[in-house]
């Protein structure tokens, strides 16, 4: 499928954005100040770009737990991010979400959750309401590897299926869920094969290969968009930091991230082919690189520096009606 | 004005609803009650047929029959909340609420706050609470305290049809996560009910019986336990004000107190468990902001801390009975006299 090449360097400039935010992040929680629980994306930042760039205004992306990544490909402010993360007023929720439940409805962003494979019930409701507004726009569910195993999610396709409701549900197979291999942990190992059990197509693609995803996404997007109903993409792929920060990995093969890294990297290999196909020239990716350092420096200034939420909010936003 | 059945109540609400906006759908398991069956596609409309007839009007795109997937459809009743649908989403019975609890405590009950107030879920749980008829301990629960722990969710509790009309309308044009618990064993009770649309507001405590001796708090059937034990009551010369809240979250806190102020003395007559129930809660807030005006401990009439049995006998035992309260309201009186 080709892409402009202005697709192309904003398709880079995100991969980027994400790689440095998640990489300054690791240092920064190391650091302390960082509160909560945080899961970083690096690593993976070709799958949820590649998601993204077959998103439309009005479509809806369910974001999962490890949402910094995502939540910056669909879009939202990476200053409000940053901020949500640090817990601060002017952050996505307020300061009432923290990392693992980054949403901006601005943005068509929903539902970074805790509730592992809830968005995929989530975003059979999305969908719909999509077809009952008949405008064309669709859902795209993440979910992770250990999502794949609960309950809801078994579900949420079948009745995905049964009522051809215009969703993509993109598993995102990094591995381990938490620390638990994803080999151990899924009868078959192929979550895409399962699609065939609810009758929908399932592909499985390389989740570090920007292209491989995205052609995979754009299939599954046309799809959904033409009423043809669900699909299911595995992208397997691997994440370069722990489950959580402060997570030694141990659970880990010696040299797997290293492997990864250097072998398989999704910016480096993105790189590779742009130059190579004439895509797009060095030049303007070193430009890119560049003026992301300087605004990864920016949003992590801004955010430190913002305020808490004020006391006084402790109640705000239980209820929308005081009936 | 008519006579009409609860559960004719709860149709009508539902129906005047769904005409009025069309933005109402109704999710659950049987909601129709025959889809691809190859019989009426509406058949059932729900097993206690509470929502017969209203696949007919509506068709299948806002009548939606579901699998036996309570989490999966209640999380796609979230989701279409947050997209702007109105969903009443059928939880049959409420003790099923065990395979979608992250669903309606997780998902629903902190959308709004946890994502910092950029969403309404303008969301109505259905659901059938109460013991009664046999049918044991997975379908025979009232769970609403457990429903009113949640902060983000709201609870009703509807004692009768004029109630559970009037308070359905009030949960389907609310913009928030309503769970409306209907007692199964009072679909067949008759009252007069206006024919057309009317709301309860939210948070206002029905004062169902004025007596000025004993206060007495009631919910869903047992105000009509606690009727009766204040018929037999009056007889002795004890008169009873009997409240009943209609409302677990809000709860009407203010009236309750106002009664005990006047009475000193306080009942509390609740189906749910005597552990961590609304009689246990409502007991703690009198005991907090009422103490002074007490004259007598706080008695609590609820079922014992036990599995719902299915045999009839061992069930009402279960079950308050008016006798029950009757005593209750004589140790009060006692201890406040002597």
């Amino acid at each position: 499928m080709e892409q402009s090449s202005e697709g192309l360097l904003t398709a880079y400039r995100k991969m980027r954005m994400i790689r440095d935010f998640e990489d300054r992040m690791h240092i920064e929680f190391a650091n302390g100040g960082v509160p909560g629980f945080v899961h970083l994306y690096a690593g993976q930042e070709a799958s949820a770009v590649g998601v993204c760039a077959n998103l439309a205004e009005g479509d809806v992306l369910l974001n999962t737990h490890r949402a910094h990544g995502p939540a910056i490909a669909r879009g939202a402010d990476i200053f409000a991010v940053a901020k949500e993360i640090y817990c601060r007023d002017g952050g996505l929720c307020r300061g009432r979400g923290g990392s693992a439940h980054l949403h901006d409805v601005a943005s068509g962003l929903w539902g970074a959750n805790s509730g592992v494979g809830s968005g995929v019930a989530l975003g059979c409701g999305a969908a719909l309401a999509a077809r009952n507004a008949g405008a064309g726009s669709i859902a795209v569910a993440l979910a992770g590897d250990g999502a794949a195993n609960q309950g809801v999610v078994s579900e949420a396709m079948n009745m995905a299926s049964i009522w051809k409701l215009p969703l993509v549900i993109m598993f995102e197979n990094n591995g381990y869920a938490e620390a638990t291999g994803a080999d151990y942990a899924t009868a078959g190992k192929d979550i895409y094969k399962r699609a065939a059990a609810f009758d929908m197509p399932g592909t499985v693609v390389d989740g570090h290969d920007y292209f491989a995803v995205y052609d995979a996404v754009n299939e599954a997007v046309r799809r959904a968009r033409a009423g043809e109903g669900p699909s299911l993409i595995e992208a397997k792929q691997r994440r370069y930091y722990g489950h959580f920060e402060g997570d030694a990995q141990t659970y880990r093969p010696k040299g797997e991230v290293e492997e990864y890294r250097k072998n398989k990297d999704c910016l480096k290999r993105f790189r590779r082919k742009v130059i190579a196909e004439n895509l797009l020239r060095e030049v303007q990716l070193d430009a890119i690189d560049q003026e992301i350092r300087k605004l990864i420096d920016e949003v992590y200034a801004q955010a430190k520096a913002a305020p808490f939420p004020d006391d006084g909010e402790l109640m705000d936003y239980i209820y929308a009606s005081n009936s | 004005m008519s006579k009409k059945t609860y559960r004719q109540a709860v149709n009508e609400a539902i129906l005047q609803e769904m005409r009025r906006d069309s933005s109402v759908i109704l999710i659950g398991e049987d909601v129709a009650g025959g889809a691809g069956g190859g019989g009426e596609d509406d058949a059932w409309g729900g097993p206690m047929a509470v929502t017969k007839g209203l696949l007919g009007e509506f068709g299948a795109n806002r009548v939606i029959d579901t699998p036996i997937s309570e989490a999966g459809y209640m999380g796609m009743a979230i989701g279409a909340a947050a997209s702007g649908q109105r969903p009443v989403a059928d939880l049959m019975f409420n003790d099923f609420v065990g395979v979608c609890f992250d669903q309606v405590v997780n998902q629903a009950a902190k959308y709004r706050y946890m994502y910092g107030g950029q969403d309404k879920i303008p969301l109505t749980i259905r659901t059938m609470i109460g013991a009664g008829l046999s049918i044991s301990a997975q379908h025979s629960q009232c769970l609403y305290p457990v429903f009113s722990y949640f902060a983000g969710l709201k609870v009703v509790v509807p004692s009768g049809p004029y109630d559970a009309k009037g308070l359905l309308a009030s949960a389907i044009r609310d913009d928030d996560p309503v769970i409306f618990c209907e007692h199964k064993l009072l679909y067949e009770m008759v009252e007069e009910v206006p024919d057309e649309p009317y709301l309860i507001p939210f948070g206002e405590a029905n004062f169902v019986r004025e007596g000025g001796d004993v206060t007495i708090v009631a919910l869903s059937r047992m105000v009509h336990i606690a009727l009766e034990a204040a018929k037999i009551l009056a007889k002795e010369g004890i008169e009873c004000d009997i409240i009943d809240p209609r409302t677990t979250t809000p709860l009407d806190v203010e009236t309750i107190l106002e009664s005990v102020e006047e009475t000193g003395r306080l009942v509390i007559v609740d189906e749910a468990g005597p552990r961590c129930g609304m009689a246990s809660d409502i007991a703690s807030v009198v005991a907090e902001e009422g103490f002074s005006s007490l004259e007598a401990p706080i008695i609590k009439v609820t079922p014992p801390h036990v599995p719902i049995p299915a045999a009839p006998n061992l069930e009402s035992l279960y079950i308050p009975n008016a006798g029950r309260v009757v005593a209750a309201a004589r140790k009060v009186m006692a201890k406040a006299q002597g």
